[in-house]
């Protein structure tokens, strides 16, 4: 039982960072990313990590992807002004 | 299944290293590293994991009574995840002003400037 | 170098990494293996010690040293971000207009968020008991207090986040953990050896010597830290622009 859990979670863990990478808009990566911390700490809960699981909840779900959604705010805002809009 | 994740890491951290290099835009870079970073944490915490073992924390637990994983590669990875996104948040900040002094977040037009 | 010259590149090093990967995994001991002597030592001393969270006495007491430069990693990256996104000469601030506020939202915001300082102060407190700590529980109540950004909006935010204060909040953590690691080298044994302090009675919350100060000072310096940090992208976000632009929206 424990065994096809594991399975699951890496297979998780390893489908969402694929995904990470492969969405090339920094707006959306930063939703995967937020998928990808969720999935990472389902991994370190199967794999009996509760304290590392916490952290990465904390910091993989929240404020990675806040931190990016706020720098293409900024870096958005900036390019739309120099070249009229892309 | 004893070597899988193992290279579940391997795959995770070649992903990330993939998306760094062809990545066009400098924001989607750095989000390509923090995949990378998390392949570590997945490596440690499957060296640490051992069968029917139970996580080392021992305040409902009586010591000795279950198998135990191995609390010192948690720890290890616990302090990277927290020091881990600052570091993102410092290179953010260098993309930022990347942006600020040349107007392009695109790698490929960052080294035509240069050159 | 050409986009097609970096692909080769980038194709040959990347099999031959998973090639040595590969080769690496198939020695590893397996997955699940029964071998593990770090840990059961780790164990030991931690029992012998009276902190019941094994992590915790890894962290801040056997490998406290190791903790004092991840910490400092932390602190001087929060320094880089602060200095580069310091407001420039050709920038000004622009006062973000204040926004309605959907009433659910503003409800459901404004329940959580004292729930979830507690939760984040709670986590920092019982680092030593039950899985949590500084670093766990710093992040949590950081994140809470943002809470206030989506429930009412950014002005009310700025108010109850002097950022200064939370700078000096930072430095203090780190000093304090320097502080306490140099009272075990007074205090007759070795830098950051868990001499000083009684270890107390076995899964109370004055258990383990110096790991729940220690585990303080770090829960202190996370939480500033995190809010300095996002008290910089937001400003960078929301209110700073170039002198010549124009327009003040409002974070998403």
């Amino acid at each position: 039982m424990a065994d096809v859990l594991t399975v699951l979670a890496l297979l998780l863990v390893a489908v969402a960072a694929t995904a990470a990478v492969a969405v090339r808009d920094p707006a959306r990566q930063a939703l995967v990313l937020a998928v990808l911390g969720l999935a990472l700490a389902v991994l370190f809960t199967v794999l009996q990590a509760p304290d590392v699981a916490l952290s990465q909840l904390a910091v993989g779900s929240a404020l990675t992807p806040l931190l990016i959604l706020l720098s293409v705010r900024k870096v958005r805002r900036r390019g739309q002004r120099e070249d009229g809009g892309r | 299944m004893s070597v899988l994740p193992y290279l579940v890491a391997g795959w995770i951290f070649l992903a990330g290293c993939y998306g760094i290099a062809t990545s066009r835009h400098l924001v989607h870079a750095v989000g390509c590293l923090a995949v990378c970073q998390s392949s570590t944490y997945v490596l440690l915490l499957a060296v640490g994991y051992r069968d029917g073992g139970t996580a080392p924390v021992h305040s409902d637990l009586a010591p000795g009574s279950r198998p135990v994983v191995d609390p010192v590669v948690q720890a290890l990875a616990l302090t990277d995840v927290v020091v881990g996104a600052t570091v993102t948040a410092l290179l953010l900040a260098l993309v930022m002003q990347v942006a600020k002094r040349h107007g392009t977040v695109d790698p490929d037009e960052l080294s035509e400037l240069r050159g | 170098m050409s986009r097609r010259l970096r692909m080769w590149v980038l194709a040959v090093g990347g099999l031959g990494v998973a090639a040595l990967l590969a080769a690496a995994a198939l020695r590893l001991p397996g997955f699940g293996g029964d071998d593990h002597p770090y840990g059961e030592r780790a164990v030991e001393a931690s029992l012998a010690r009276r902190t019941s969270n094994t992590i915790a006495s890894v962290n801040f007491d056997q490998r406290a040293f190791d903790t004092l430069g991840e910490e400092t990693i932390l602190f001087a990256a929060v320094l880089g971000t602060v200095v580069l996104l310091r407001q420039t000469r050709d920038e000004r601030q622009v006062r973000p207009a204040p926004e309605r506020v959907a009433a659910p939202v503003r409800r459901y915001a404004l329940v959580m968020l004292p729930v979830a300082l507690l939760t984040g102060l709670y986590v920092i407190a019982h680092g030593q008991l039950s899985p949590g700590g500084g670093f766990q529980g710093g992040v949590v109540v950081a994140t809470a207090l943002h809470l206030l950004y989506i429930g009412a909006d950014y002005r009310a935010l700025e108010r109850i986040r002097p950022v200064g204060l939370y700078e000096v909040g930072d430095a203090a953590g780190e000093a304090a953990y320097l502080i306490l690691g140099v009272a075990g080298l007074v205090g007759g044994s070795a830098f950051l050896a868990n001499t000083l302090l009684p270890y107390g009675t076995f899964n109370t919350l004055a258990s383990g010597g110096t790991v729940p100060l220690l585990n303080a000072a770090v829960g202190m310096e996370v939480a500033c830290a995190v809010v300095v940090l996002l008290a910089r992208f937001l400003d960078q976000a929301v209110e700073i622009e170039r002198s010549t632009g124009s327009g003040n929206d409002r974070g998403e």
